[in-house]
């Protein structure tokens, strides 16, 4: 009995127009795995993992995550998936405390205040959980973004470039929350520039470039740093 | 050669209804010679439908197929809609001010028209701000359709309104009463439904070349 | 709480707390309505009034439309919301009963200075003629919805809004201004007609867009 992927696309390719962001996809990420999606401006890491997320019909391929099909089963797909992005997706007006609320009404998940106060307690901001949310500085808002990605218990953790205008000490935050959620069998596929914070607590290492998958391998490998030399510093050669 | 066919089919039918319009046909009593301009006004109107019918059809299948061949073809009856409905409303200010002294008559069918001729180009406005492809023919497709399935809504509620305060009837009617009226009418309906179709199928070439040449530019800038 | 309710629950707390679209629909809508007042002071207000209430009404109800989707797309909260499991036309559901209750609410405050500013009876026509906004509201709203986010994604943005929607609702306003003038010379035969079609207009319209609303929001 074969078992299930977290993250199964098969031949995804995504064209806008007459080019194409994504070519030819086909990415296998089993559960508990953490990959780490490295690649220059325009390979298509965006848009991979929008696919992924169900924000993006792919215009061939398809995808399926934990054995969910993204476009048949989207329900439940996303039921599964926790998206973190540089946006926030929160209400500037509404309280932390009111946005994970409409959020877990949203996703059918119990809104009791015990909980989501003791989430916030997580991201550090217990003490402003009341407040609305237009008050705070832009680190602040990402750890409510962080706090509405996971309040779900998502089994797939999908995050695009979320250190970019993070503080050191929410990023600090957002790897402790990441490394709990990899201890507890979670799936966490990541996309960053960052070369050491992508490799912090990966355990597996690719490498897009014009839309293909150019590196497969163990994050652990010193061969990722060359291909990553060879593929992104040299990027804008063609 | 489909269209050649179409292209000769048009032209010798807009011949034969020229003459047929402004020679064969018995001159009206109270309107006279200027009433003539109805053998043209009537065929336009009845395809301003078509077009909206056929850009409603058009939109409903590319939501369905998400083949974009279909949005070439709402788009091209899109425009001949355009034309059509900016035709009727010029043939209709042309009788209605010499003979009824009124610019144009706004009766149950006559708003519609102007409805119309609104709504299309509503439909192109959002065509023209919409620069990426797949973007523009899906929001097109939704707009496209709902627009259409507006029309029969629009026309319901301005025959309504005419009815409860009946406006005096200045579409020239009489076109079925003399047989010879009516069959210029009828000659008149097929050639210019010949010259739609020749337009038509023009232009949707025409159209398909644009994209291919679109194609091809940003083929050649990806390799700059 | 279903996922459609809660997204109504929170459009209504945020416009609790910024009183953003309400009161510049308020504002918008009653400014017209004074200026109509004014210009067409000695002329027979009584027949005019109708179409003066809803042009109010119609450039209110676009204000509130736009605010209503500004709000999602500060932050880019539409993705937030995409994300979830919620499917696309519960979403849409969700937006049209949030607009149609502010929209609503924004009228029915326009409509005693309306009365007030042209003379007219406080009775019990009152209340059919609250009766005949909420219903063509309703088709206003659900056509509007659809509308504003097509014309977000555009390049001209919200400025386009009113270009698609005023010829889409055309059959909404006028039927409802039918109705309400029948209403109010006490010739209430013929208003079936006009009521039964803002009816099937707001019948056909959500359902068509609760389908085709997934092909709007998709990338």
């Amino acid at each position: 009995m074969p078992e299930t992927l977290a993250l199964d696309s098969k031949e995804i390719e995504k064209k806008f127009g007459y080019s194409f962001a994504v070519r030819k996809v086909t990415l296998r990420v089993r559960r508990g795995e953490f990959v780490v999606l490295f690649g220059s401006n325009g390979a298509g890491k965006t848009t991979f993992l929008k696919m992924a997320a169900g924000l993006m019909r792919p215009t061939r391929g398809s995808l399926s995550i934990e054995g969910f099909d993204i476009g048949k089963q989207a329900d439940e797909a996303r039921r599964r998936i926790g998206f973190l992005s540089h946006n926030t997706f929160v209400y500037k007006d509404l309280s932390p405390l009111e946005n994970l609320k409409f959020f877990c009404r949203l996703y059918g998940v119990p809104d009791s205040e015990g909980r989501l106060i003791d989430l916030l307690d997580r991201v550090g901001l217990r003490g402003r959980a009341s407040e609305p949310v237009r008050a705070f500085s832009r680190g602040l808002q990402q750890r409510v973004g962080i706090a509405r990605a996971l309040l779900h218990d998502p089994s797939v953790i999908l995050l695009d470039e979320p250190y970019t205008g993070l503080d050191a000490k929410a990023a600090q935050t957002l790897n402790g929350m990441l490394d709990e959620a990899l201890a507890a069998g979670k799936t966490i596929v990541l996309t960053t520039h960052d070369l050491d914070q992508g490799l912090r607590a990966a355990t597996r290492a690719l490498i897009l470039d014009r839309g293909n998958v150019v590196y497969d391998g163990s994050a652990k490998d010193t061969a990722v740093r060359e291909a990553y030399l060879r593929y992104i510093q040299q990027g804008n050669t063609k | 050669m489909r269209s050649r066919i179409l292209g000769i089919a048009s032209l010798a039918g807009i011949a034969v209804a020229l003459y047929f319009a402004l020679v064969y046909a018995p001159t009206e009593q109270t309107m006279g010679v200027l009433q003539r301009v109805f053998y043209f006004h009537l065929p336009q109107a009845i395809l301003s439908y078509v077009a909206a019918f056929l850009v409603g059809f058009g939109s409903l299948m590319y939501l369905i197929t998400r083949d974009l061949k279909w949005d070439r073809f709402a788009a091209v009856s899109g425009e001949m809609g355009v034309v059509f409905t900016a035709a009727q409303l010029l043939t209709a200010i042309m009788w209605a001010k010499p003979i009824w002294g009124v610019w144009y008559a706004f009766d149950a069918r006559g708003t519609l028209q102007v409805v119309l001729l609104l709504i299309f180009i509503a439909y192109f406005m959002l065509r023209a701000y919409l620069p990426d492809r797949e973007k523009r023919a899906k929001l097109c497709g939704v707009f496209g359709l709902l627009g259409m399935i507006d029309v029969p809504f629009n026309y319901l509620s301005i025959y309504f309104l005419r009815t409860q305060h009946p406006q005096p009837v200045v579409s020239p009617g009489g076109g079925g009463v003399d047989p010879d009226m009516a069959k210029t009418l009828v000659v008149s309906l097929v050639a210019i439904t010949f010259l739609y179709a020749y337009v038509f199928v023009k232009r949707l070439t025409i159209a398909r070349v644009e994209e291919e040449v679109e194609y091809l530019t940003q083929v050649v800038l990806a390799h700059e | 709480m279903k996922p459609v309710a809660a997204i109504v629950f929170k459009d209504i707390a945020i416009e609790y707390k910024n009183k953003e679209a309400f009161s510049s629909m308020l504002l918008f809508g009653l400014l017209v309505v004074v200026v109509f007042s004014f210009a067409f002071e000695g002329s027979d207000r009584k027949a005019l009034a109708p179409g003066m209430l809803w042009v109010a009404y119609s450039f209110a109800g676009i204000l509130g439309l736009n605010r209503s989707l500004n709000m999602e797309v500060d932050n880019d909260c539409l993705q937030g919301l995409l994300l979830s499991p919620v499917s696309r036309g519960d979403l849409y559901l969700g937006k049209v009963a949030g607009n149609l209750i502010f929209t609503v609410l924004a009228e029915l405050v326009i409509l005693p200075f309306f009365i007030i500013l042209n003379n007219l009876a406080f009775d019990r026509i009152l209340l059919w003629i609250a009766g005949i906004t909420l219903l063509g509201t309703l088709g206003f709203v659900a056509i509007g919805t659809t509308l504003s986010l097509i014309s977000a994604q555009t390049r001209m943005r919200e400025v386009l809004l009113p270009v698609l929607q005023i010829p889409m609702t055309f059959p909404v306003i006028l039927s409802a201004v039918q109705a309400t003038s029948l209403v109010m010379s006490e010739d209430s035969e013929g208003v079936s007609f006009p009521l039964s079609l803002l009816g099937v207009f707001s019948t056909v319209y959500i359902t068509a867009s609760y389908f085709v609303f997934e092909y709007i929001v998709e990338e």
